[in-house]
């Protein structure tokens, strides 16, 4: 049989997360490196719809994992289902992304299967035959091009911002669909979860804004949020922040970027007196354009900014805001 | 409760790192301390025995220096420490890891299994789930909240994106602990004296080494990212520059 490369999607609240795009956009990049076939597989209970999605992509085939006991998710339901599928398919490399989700079973799963995950991936290297995949060590401050030493299937997760989710090739027709029931016993599944819930009310999913103006200590006093505030609407962005905003209380802490917070990979990201710790940076480098005002010349937020301007906010960004209104007014 | 802590020493996060000969990890000469999400593993194991009695032992594997985290561990009030004591302990992959621990403790009974959610340093955020699987017991991940109920515990996992989720498990059952499920504790000056006295097991490598393989993935080479992007520095007057930053957003970057 020859070699296949599969990507498990997710899906929540009856859409695909996005960051599925990307690694599907990086299973079609791995695909054409390496002359493997690219398959996908949607896990649940009724997911045959995102299947379809899914097939409408460049990829030769695309499977529906089903089980009533799927749904609601659990470690030990997903962990079963997967490693039922992938053992009757065997698959030379299956990619996820990175989420919490994929993190909360993939480790159990590889054990299982007597395998290994190299996880939070953000990129791979092909040298001749020798597959390597690189990901961030010590909080960003190095990177490593780790390999497999075991057989196959290899578990790869990749980092939110990794690939670009718009670049997913369409096919040239719908790819077969196929559904797979898997057997889940009873008594495998022993965690009971309970319903979702969003703590704060407000709560805003930041990994899907396209825009994002993002404050660090430099924006110095609560009441100079508002002067952010006003950008980020000007724009149709959201508010976000580093971590010490949001310790302080000035901003939710669902609007945290960093390590501790959430991953980000906007169109647009736009840092207002960040400095760029190591931690805040792991939430936000995979943004597609990086735009850092800050007065401090040696911050390394510049090291991964596109357009860079040192100097001081307060000064920047009211007329900022006045040419972005400008411009939008003219269309 | 019996629970067990792991616990990790990792680099200090503004300490400068040096590659090793082979650039495949770094040198030895840097300032250690615990990774951060372990502190708080500890902390609420320590919580949880206040609350319901019972015991807490704290592991860690990594030459001599690592004893240091189960130090401040039992000067904090852990009761008593295991420490797998190798250099070689260092470059073990996440499942290694695991199986090392569970060989170290496999004449224990704990009913719960504590971790931080992922290293400051490897960052694999597996070892804790990977312990779960290979001594079979239900795990939850990133976790925010434990509270005892009849059947075993109900946690509070987080998930992406602000939403959290509650989850009922039996016990035994391995937690992956979030930074910031707590305030953390300082060691006092009785704890850190009356810690000297506490039992701390040391483990070699030659009693676990028949649990462990060789490791099923290999660092390649380690090395310091390379700067991918050219930045334009946008200069003048601030009234000049906000003009020029908006022709670059409407006409390169394309979002105005």
């Amino acid at each position: 049989m020859a070699d296949t490369i599969l990507v498990v999607v997710e899906q929540r609240e009856g859409k695909l997360n996005r960051v599925s795009w990307e690694t599907l956009a990086g299973g079609q990049a791995l695909a054409a490196d390496t002359g493997w076939a690219l398959e996908a597989a949607v896990v649940g209970s009724g997911v045959a719809g995102f299947a379809a999605e899914i097939a409408a992509k460049k990829i030769s085939k695309v499977y529906a994992v089903e089980s009533p006991k799927l749904e609601p998710y659990t470690p030990d339901a997903f962990s079963a289902a997967l490693k039922q599928f992938l053992e009757s398919r065997q698959p030379k490399l299956v990619l996820m992304p990175h989420t919490y989700q994929v993190r909360d079973f993939v480790p159990k799963l590889a054990t299982a299967m007597g395998r290994t995950a190299i996880s939070d991936c953000i990129g791979y290297k092909k040298d001749g035959a020798k597959l390597v995949f690189t990901r961030q060590m010590f909080q960003g401050k190095l990177a490593a091009d780790v390999s497999f030493a075991c057989d196959a299937p290899w578990f790869v997760t990749f980092q939110n911002g990794a690939f670009r989710g718009d670049k997913v090739e369409a096919g040239a027709s719908a790819a077969s669909v196929e559904t797979v029931n898997v057997q889940i016993a009873d008594g495998v599944v022993r965690n009971k979860p309970q319903e979702v819930f969003k703590e704060a009310k407000q709560a805003v999913d930041l990994t899907q804004a396209e825009i994002i103006v993002s404050i660090g200590r430099g924006i110095k006093e609560q009441k100079n949020i508002e002067l952010a505030k006003q950008l980020a609407e000007a724009l149709g962005g959201e508010i976000a922040a580093s971590r010490p905003i949001c310790d302080s209380g000035w901003l939710p802490m669902d609007r945290q970027i960093g390590s501790s917070g959430q991953t980000v990979a906007p169109k647009l990201y736009l840092a207002l007196g960040i400095s760029g710790a190591i931690q805040h940076i792991v939430g936000m480098k995979g943004s597609r354009t990086i735009v850092a005002i800050n007065k401090d010349s040696e911050a390394p937020i510049f090291e991964i900014a596109d357009y860079a301007v040192v100097g001081n906010l307060f000064d920047i960004v009211p007329p900022l805001t006045e040419e972005v209104k400008k411009a939008k007014a003219v269309g | 409760m019996k629970i067990l802590v792991c616990m990790k020493q990792v680099p200090q996060k503004d300490a400068p790192l040096k590659l090793n000969e082979s650039g495949t990890w770094i040198r030895e000469d840097v300032s250690y301390e615990v990774n951060e999400p372990d502190a708080y593993a500890l902390e609420e194991a320590l919580r949880q025995k206040e609350k319901h009695g019972g015991e807490v032992v704290v592991i860690t594997s990594g030459p001599a220096r690592a004893q240091q985290v189960l130090r401040e561990a039992l000067a904090k009030g852990a009761d008593r420490a295991i420490h797998l004591e190798d250099a070689a302990f260092v470059g073990l992959d996440a499942l290694n890891t695991a199986r090392a621990f569970a060989a170290a403790i496999k004449d224990e009974q704990f009913d719960l299994i504590f971790t931080g959610l992922q290293s400051d340093d490897y960052g694999y955020a597996q070892t804790g789930v990977v312990l779960a699987e290979l001594l079979g017991w239900p795990h939850a991940t990133i976790i925010m909240q434990i509270e005892k109920n009849e059947g075993g515990i109900r946690v509070k996992r987080e998930l992406e994106a602000g939403f959290f989720q509650f989850v009922d498990m039996p016990l035994p059952a391995v937690l992956t602990i979030q930074s910031g499920i707590n305030k953390l504790r300082y060691a006092t000056l009785i704890g850190i004296k009356q810690a000297k006295n506490k039992p701390l097991r040391k483990v070699s490598m030659s009693e676990v080494q028949s649990a462990l393989s060789a490791n099923l993935q290999t660092i390649e080479r380690l090395y310091v990212p390379q700067k991918t992007k050219q930045t334009q520095f946008l200069e003048g007057p601030a009234s000049e520059v906000a003009k020029k930053l908006v022709d670059k957003l409407r006409n390169e970057v394309r979002v105005l």
